[in-house]
């Protein structure tokens, strides 16, 4: 599996994503400057990571999602590549349009960073296919502005599609207990309408090991690694 | 510039912080009067926070060496070895002042000053912790204030990527007026790839990179070394603005510039700027420096030599070059999209030069700047010895269960977590011991091996007996990296105290000095970096003396590292260590009955460290399954942490014999820890066999904590208290 890593400057979780990547595949992840035009050659999947790029000042993600290389991250998906794009980098794919709605300022207007218990919505994913159907994870949350909102036509459709990949729930799964941001129907992470392209403010790759708060993530990359390419 | 040049008058002297004998001192060593940029570089070098000059003759006294140690107090931060080739860089720093005035960006620029310090040395940070000191929740300023701090560090720390793991929040009325906010940074390095700030070598470029220079914080240092008055809130502009984006890009540009071979010397531009780092540089390596203002990136037009050598905007550094690698040390910062300008050269002549549209603004004897700063023995005066307070003396409350909910909900002792889960305290995914643990384990890049961190102080014990307030802080930093497994190694100090002017309050620091002093070399826990911050008094009114200590251990398999939460149930529980019953300047006499009283708990450091050997021994053989140190609150506190922590209850048939039960509970005897067991039989009998008390209080398990007594109070209800008074207490800060 050949991954690449966007650098864009302010990332801050590149290092941890590629450590997941790498941990789930073996292979190392490339490290792509944001102001690259290409992506290496045979890159399977692109992730964009955690961070603040350009500092959040303008609309966070709105300056990345503008740098050269997202040009060619866009011909990826357009090709049916994996993109996924994690907190900052969720943002980015929203503000590139790659995926729908917005991220606004969390409910509560503080940064919030704990351990979050999220569903798995469907496993039938390139992403999500060594979880269980409807199974209950806890990865961490990180982020200050993670509030998803999308227009009531949108939403509709997103939800119709079945392109929820994760909500925010409790420990015993109940949707709608303990959201950390007050999202619209307590949505995590969305799919494109294609579900090769996939965007959730939660943070799967800070949880690969057993002694630093769980394994719960590592599936979702063992699961881009195991089948890579074929969206469901 | 000359027509707008004001004559040096006596009050412009006195408005540079400079006194008059001072003064007499600056004319002494050139032999004339000093043009305004020049007494600018002066008072900017000679303030308290950048000369130490109330301090210095105090801090020799501390021990700062030991076979781990790579480099002590004198650098940008300290560095210890911890083996394997891997170098330990940290440092903790105050930004007190500012943050009272401005609290999102002077805590916000704390931590931004504190990483550079760490990441100038060639690390790279893998962690931050903060202590922080408040007034009086009641204070009409308290919730702004703890509003603004929080947000601002981790506002700053979030976004540059460094976990903010521990620390410590406090109040107390006298800080009303002068808050705390001190800073710790963490970070890691080859243990030969350390960069210091001594300069080599005639002529070679000295190269200004990062941001561009401002108005912003003129002056800062000036302001930091002086009481507060009513004017104070209008020194608002000499606050600095933080841009931790900028400090990321300077971070990751520094780094990778640390690469190509090109650095020589470096220096980041913290208190007094662009003066403070030149002059730094140059006199450590005895050489002389030339600037040209004129090729400084500005951010404003029209500034003169005066305002560059004394701005104080952020993310900014200076260093050395090698004039063969200028090309490629350019490109890698061009690349970062970061400044990078040749603004003077060294020289051998000893002599700070400033020149600035062709005019010599400064030239100065660069040794004396830095070495010939007044240095003082200012007169103090010994705190008196408080009364010793027997534990049969202090009332009993009517229900031991009460108090302890009283004290576990209260805003001394209640839970941080609306704190610290404004930090991104996972980031790096190395966090092995969170936020909320005795200390916090972070795993060295792939591991298995650890740092432990913790910052530790206990104010009202330093007011009570600073000697043994300073040793306590000490010994409390050692026993919680102890606590979760990890091998003490070295601290950096942050010694906040009032106005060193008043013999009663150098009395404080003199003595909170030996008694660090004593602790660290009983402990080999020597001092490796630090700061002083004076003057943290309003209106005469000084701080509790606050000497904060930030404590680095290492532990050499993190899956060893141990926490505080019960881990099952039907576990024996035992105490380790002696039990007196001290009420004298506990938690329970200040909260319970309204007492700020008494000598506080002495520290025997041969005891400590039996103890503490003792425990980090069965941490590490894996005998033991939670282990908790027990400090402010004593057992009863311990006791409830950790079933909170762990979920689960437990029953305390014991208590320790011929101490009233509050004062066994509430006590806050010194050297002591509690763990849990699946048969604790061996343990104490190999307790016992090394002199050391322990003894079996109960059985975990159940939902509720049960005291001998019978008693009972449940997890949930404990859990409400502790959890519930921070978020209700800034809630009622938005209705207001």
């Amino acid at each position: 599996m050949k991954s690449a890593v966007i650098l864009f400057p302010g990332s801050n979780r590149e290092r941890d994503a590629a450590r997941a990547l790498k941990q789930a595949s073996g292979q190392a992840a490339s490290i792509v400057w944001h102001g690259e035009t290409e992506l290496p050659k045979g890159t399977d999947v692109v992730l964009l990571p955690g961070g603040f790029s350009y500092g959040d000042y303008l609309r966070c993600g709105a300056i990345a999602a503008r740098s050269p290389v997202m040009d060619a991250v866009r011909a990826h998906a357009a090709k049916g590549g994996l993109v996924i794009g994690i907190c900052n980098g969720f943002q980015i794919l929203v503000e590139s349009g790659l995926l729908p709605g917005v991220l606004l300022r969390n409910a509560h207007l503080k940064f919030i960073c704990r351990m979050q218990h999220l569903k798995v919505e469907r496993n039938d994913t390139a992403f999500t296919r060594l979880y269980r159907q409807d199974q209950v994870i806890e990865v961490a949350v990180a982020h200050g502005d993670g509030n998803f909102l999308a227009d009531a036509d949108t939403l509709k459709r997103i939800e119709g599609e079945g392109r929820v990949a994760f909500r925010y729930c409790d420990a015993d799964g109940i949707v709608g207990k303990d959201s950390p941001n007050g999202s619209v129907n307590s949505i995590a992470g969305i799919y494109s309408d294609k579900f090769n392209v996939l965007g959730m403010m939660p943070h799967p790759e800070n949880l690969i090991d057993p002694l630093v708060g769980g394994t719960d993530g590592a599936a979702l990359f063992e699961s881009i690694a195991a089948g890579l390419g074929r969206a469901a | 510039m000359a027509a707008e040049t004001p004559a040096i008058t006596p009050e412009l002297v006195a408005q540079h912080g400079l006194k008059p004998d001072e003064y007499q001192r600056i004319l002494d060593l050139i032999g004339r009067e000093p043009s305004l940029t020049e007494l600018g570089i002066f008072s900017a070098m000679w303030n308290e926070h950048c000369s130490y000059k109330s301090s210095r003759l105090h801090l020799r006294g501390l021990p700062t060496k030991a076979p781990w140690v790579i480099q002590g107090p004198g650098e940008n931060a300290g560095v210890i070895d911890v083996g394997d080739g891997i170098a330990v860089v940290f440092k903790m720093e105050s930004h007190n002042h500012p943050s009272f005035i401005e609290p999102y960006q002077g805590a916000a620029t704390g931590v931004g000053g504190i990483l550079r310090d760490v990441f100038t040395m060639g690390a790279r940070p893998i962690a931050a912790l903060n202590a922080l000191r408040f007034g009086d929740p009641d204070h009409a300023k308290t919730r702004h204030l703890v509003s603004g701090v929080v947000s601002g560090i981790g506002g700053y720390g979030n976004a540059f990527g460094v976990p903010t793991v521990g620390g410590q929040v406090g109040f107390h009325t006298r800080y009303d007026g002068n808050i705390l906010v001190n800073a710790m940074a963490v970070g890691i390095a080859a243990t030969d790839g350390i960069f210091y700030a001594k300069a080599t070598g005639v002529g070679n470029p000295i190269v200004y990179l990062g941001s561009k220079t401002g108005r912003d914080g003129i002056h800062g240092a000036t302001m930091a070394s002086a009481e507060f008055d009513d004017a104070s809130e209008e020194k608002r502009p000499t606050v600095q603005v933080g841009d931790p984006f900028a400090e990321k890009l300077l971070l990751e540009a520094t780094l990778e510039l640390m690469t190509t071979g090109a650095v020589v010397a470096i220096q980041d531009m913290g208190a007094a700027g662009l003066t403070s780092s030149a002059v730094e540089m140059g006199a450590k390596g005895d050489l002389g420096i030339r600037l040209d203002l004129d090729n400084v990136p500005t951010r404003e037009e029209g500034m003169s030599a005066y305002e560059m050598m004394l701005s104080e905007s952020q993310e900014r550094m200076l260093m050395v070059l090698d004039p063969d690698k200028r090309d490629e040390a350019e490109a890698v910062f061009r690349k970062w999209g970061l400044d990078f300008a040749v603004v003077g050269y060294t020289t051998d002549d000893l002599t700070f030069r400033v020149w600035h549209n062709g005019k010599e603004e400064a030239a100065l004897p660069i040794k004396e700047l830095g070495d010939q700063a007044p240095l003082y023995d200012r007169p103090w005066v010994e705190t008196p010895k408080r009364p010793v307070i027997a534990a049969s003396d202090v009332p009993a409350p009517n229900s031991l269960a009460g108090a302890l909910k009283t004290l576990i909900g209260s805003p001394e002792l209640s839970s941080r977590r609306w704190v610290y889960e404004q930090y991104d305290h996972l980031i790096l995914g190395n966090t092995v011991q969170r936020p909320g643990s005795d200390a916090a384990v972070v795993r060295i890049e792939d591991g298995p091996k650890g740092l432990v961190l913790t910052c530790d102080v206990t104010p009202r014990y330093c007011e009570a007996d600073p000697f043994e307030g300073g040793k306590q802080a000490v010994a409390e930093a050692w026993r919680n990296i102890t606590a979760t497994g990890g091998k003490p190694l070295a601290i950096t100090d942050n010694l906040n105290f009032g106005n060193p002017e008043r013999p009663e309050i150098m009395g404080q620091f003199v003595f909170c000095l030996k008694g660090i002093g004593a602790a660290c070399t009983a402990l080999d826990f020597p001092v490796v970096s630090g700061n002083v911050s004076l003057y943290n008094e309003t209106q005469g009114r000084g701080i509790l003396p606050t000497p904060t200590i930030g404590g680095v251990g290492v532990i050499d398999d993190v899956s060893k590292s141990i926490g505080l939460g019960f881990a099952g149930a039907d576990e024996d529980v035992v105490l380790i260590g002696e039990t007196a019953g001290w009420l004298g300047s506990s938690v329970y006499l200040w909260l319970i009955e309204n007492r700020e009283e008494g000598a506080p708990p002495p520290v025997d450091l041969q005891i400590e460290r039996r103890n503490g050997d003792f425990v980090r021994e069965l941490i590490i053989k894996g005998e033991v399954t939670a282990v908790h140190d027990l400090s402010d609150g004593g057992l009863g506190i311990a006791l409830a942490e950790m079933a909170m922590a762990g979920k689960t209850g437990a029953t305390i048939t014991a208590l320790p014999e011929g101490v009233p039960a509050h004062a066994a509970l509430f006590g806050e005897d010194q050297a002591r820890y509690l763990v849990t067991a699946t048969k604790a039989d061996a343990l104490i009998a190999s307790a016992q066999a090394a002199g050391i008390p322990a003894l079996k209080l109960g059985t975990t398990g159940g939902a509720a904590l049960t005291l001998p007594n019978g008693e009972a109070i449940s997890v949930a209800d404990l859990n409400a208290a502790f959890e519930g008074w921070f978020p209700a207490y800034m809630a009622r800060a938005a209705e207001n």
